[in-house]
């Protein structure tokens, strides 16, 4: 999956998580600047996430996500290491 | 990660489409969104249309939204839609009050919460597992907390009260023998949970087996360590929908709302192959090959759901002799000709048979379950008939058991004498049914029946059945007014109300107790009457004057109480047309009606003279006081 594809599934999953009919997120976007996302939410997209990508996310991980672009490149990451 | 799904619904590649076209949809077609399998996000966005469409009470559902406390010590918000499209799935609105963040002890002791002010009519206590441990040094005083949170909540809500078991989170300290370790946490919760179910049997509370489903799909497919410590989320959220569907089916099943009516395909459903085709002798069944043992142990289970009251009927695309044919010739058949209340083989599509096998056994549609293989006939059935309930059903039957389980159609918080005994009743039914066809008029075929109507006041041993004919009967029900074992047991200990049970026998066998009847000395300035506030009778004994017998005993218990007339209500719901008229056929003065269809009626008892019945009455305890039989 190319980064422009992971872009629109993560984008897709976001508006779903948060009530939104469509999202377009980029590398820069932050969780403040959509609306509703918030730290219970933010569970919700962990979840689908994980979910989608058949992957498992570290609580550390997780944490340390300052933008979508770090999400991205987590979920990335990731895959190649699932893939092995 | 795996996670339990909604297996039994079915998947609609539209339902996007028609998600996003719901707004201004009615009440139907929420419901019908809500029948498909959803994920927990689609269960989210659906919960978020239904919210936008309906803000208060949703129009057209026919019921005002239940009250439920959902009472928890950690989150609980995420799992608030799946409870809210369970109960849309089921036709009914929720109304949800939950606790504020770790206070749920606190409302309850405090009358002027939030939590009582709610008024709620059911109440769950979905309790994490550390906080129960929490609650007490070892296992008497974690009942104990739970028996006092039991009690309060039993106090201030008349309906269920409704426990979850602990799920198993804990792991191990020393192994397989953890039950050796002092102290161990993950043995006191496998103690916890199984005095949980002697103790809840003593209070009245109905359990919600967390700790079975999740042995069942895994611990994993539940919870995840890393999600409750970052936002105190014991289920985890992709299992919030079966999860909501735990809880609900025991709510609809206190309800009166659970399915009654198994009905069975035939062919590649109780047994492998087209016995048109193959013949009795070349359907696949029985032991000796693995596909015929796992067409044998689907039909085992549903024998056992028979024995415990739920009724079995047949639709078959078939000649009736082929289709007959393995019930009276198979050697290996577990299911008899006997268990099966009612037998549709035919040509006909399987809506007009279903319509028919209702009809035959005088339930609703929603009642029934239609157990078949074929994909063409379940898409058939659920276009033409969408209140019947139609599971995907997998094509391995050594599946079936299982489906039919976790879709949980059946579930019943109580079984009673008459629930073992049903199948029989509705198989002496149709040997009614067809003497009816033989005897010249109707007085004649109801005097032939050589009915008794033997009738007692509410008792202990009764209680059970009581509470279940009230809560399950929807059509010939005159005020649907739903009830609890302590409400009966305030009847009974109160000299001013009658509680009635009535039990009819014929020729062909017992019918079980069939009528309730509650009623309340009034005094008005009239004089004293006696107010008819429930009035329900099984549909079985439909059409056999049962009412005109019954009407004459509760006349005589208002003379007893010194009554010169009876009052009598009519609600209307949803399903209880047939007895929209009911009073005025008894001879009922109506007094008063309002727009919403609800009738006050009264029968000046001075003035009246009882209907003539081919029934014979006996009162079983009518010489003993009101008060003493309490």
């Amino acid at each position: 999956m190319d980064e422009t594809e992971l872009l629109q599934t993560l984008s897709a999953i976001v508006a779903e998580a948060c009530g939104h009919d469509r999202l377009t997120l980029t590398r820069a976007s932050t969780a403040a600047e959509v609306k509703g996302w918030d730290s219970l939410r933010m569970v919700m997209v962990i979840v689908a996430v994980e979910e989608r990508f058949g992957i498992k996310m570290r609580t550390r991980e997780i944490d340390r996500l300052k933008s979508v672009g770090d999400f991205v490149d987590l979920i990335r990451g990731r895959m190649a290491a699932a893939k092995g | 990660m795996a996670y339990p799904e909604l297996h039994w619904l079915p998947t609609d590649p539209a339902w996007p489409q028609r998600l996003a076209a719901v707004e201004g949809a009615g009440w139907a077609e929420f419901v019908g969104l809500a029948r498909t399998r959803l994920d927990f996000l689609a269960t989210e966005r659906l919960d978020r249309a239904l919210r936008r469409r309906f803000p208060g009470a949703p129009e057209g559902s026919g019921t005002s939204p239940l009250r439920l406390a959902l009472l928890g010590s950690a989150t609980l918000a995420h799992l608030q839609p799946a409870l809210r499209i369970a109960a849309l799935r089921r036709g009914f609105g929720l109304a949800i009050h939950e606790n504020a963040y770790g206070q749920y002890l606190q409302e309850l002791f405090d009358p002027g919460s939030a939590l009582h002010r709610s008024r709620p009519e059911a109440v769950l206590f979905a309790l994490d597992t550390p906080h129960v441990l929490g609650a007490g040094a070892g296992l008497g005083e974690r009942i104990g907390h739970l028996r006092r949170c039991w009690r309060l909540a039993r106090a201030l809500c008349p309906g269920p009260v409704i426990q979850q078991t602990l799920l198993p989170s804990i792991v191990p300290r020393l192994g397989a023998n953890e039950h050796r370790l002092d102290g161990s946490p993950a043995a006191a919760v496998a103690r916890l949970n199984a005095a949980l179910r002697t103790v809840a049997d003593e209070e009245g509370v109905d359990l919600l087996a967390l700790d079975e489903q999740a042995a069942r799909d895994g611990l994993d497919a539940w919870h995840d360590p890393a999600l409750w410590h970052r936002a105190k989320q014991e289920v985890r959220p992709p299992a919030a929908p079966f999860w909501g569907e735990l809880a609900l089916r025991l709510i609809a099943a206190r309800r009166g709302g659970s399915a009654k009516c198994l009905v069975l395909d035939l062919d590649n459903t109780l047994w492998g192959g087209v016995v048109g085709d193959d013949g009795v002798e070349g359907i696949v069944l029985g032991q000796g090959s693995a596909e015929g043992e796992a067409f044998l142990e689907v039909q085992r289970y549903v024998r056992d759901l028979a024995a415990r009251g739920v009724i079995l009927a047949v639709c078959s695309k078939n000649d009736e002799a082929n289709a007959l044919a393995p019930f009276e010739r198979h050697p290996e058949m577990l299911l008899r000709r006997d268990d099966i209340s009612c037998f549709m083989a035919n040509w006909q599509d399987k809506a007009a048979n279903l319509r028919a096998i209702a009809g035959t056994l005088g339930i609703g549609l929603d009642s029934l379950v239609l157990l078949d293989d074929s994909p063409y006939e379940r898409a058939q059935v659920r276009a033409a008939l969408p209140m019947v309930l139609v599971p995907e059903v997998p094509e391995e039957p050594a599946l079936v058991p299982r489906l039919l389980a976790e879709a949980g159609y059946f579930e019943a918080v109580a079984v009673t004498g008459e629930d073992r005994a049903r199948a029989a009743q509705y198989q002496a039914n149709h040997a009614r049914v067809a003497l009816r066809g033989g005897a010249p008029d109707l007085g004649a075929y109801l005097a032939s029946l050589e009915m008794r109507l033997s009738w007692r006041r509410f008792d202990r041993l009764g209680l059970a059945r009581i509470v279940q004919l009230v809560n399950k009967t929807n059509q010939f029900n005159l005020t649907t007014r739903r009830t609890s074992e302590a409400e009966i047991a305030a009847v009974m200990a109160d000299p001013e109300a009658v509680g009635l049970q009535l039990r009819l026998t014929d020729r062909f066998g017992d019918n079980g107790v069939i009528a309730v009847v509650i009623a309340r000395r009034e005094v008005a300035q009239t004089g004293v009457d006696l107010d008819i506030g429930t009035w329900l009778m099984s549909c079985r004994v439909l059409g056999r004057t049962v009412e005109d017998a019954t009407l004459a005993v509760i006349a005589g218990e208002a003379r007893r109480l010194g009554a010169g007339g009876l009052r009598g209500t009519y609600l209307p719901s949803e399903k209880n047309a047939m007895v929209a008229s009911f009073y005025d056929r008894l001879g009922f003065r109506l007094i008063r009606s309002d727009a919403g269809g609800a009738k006050r009626y009264r029968l000046d008892l001075a003035a009246f003279t009882l209907p003539e019945t081919a029934i014979t009455v006996i009162a079983e305890d009518a010489d003993t006081p009101a008060s003493a039989s309490a």
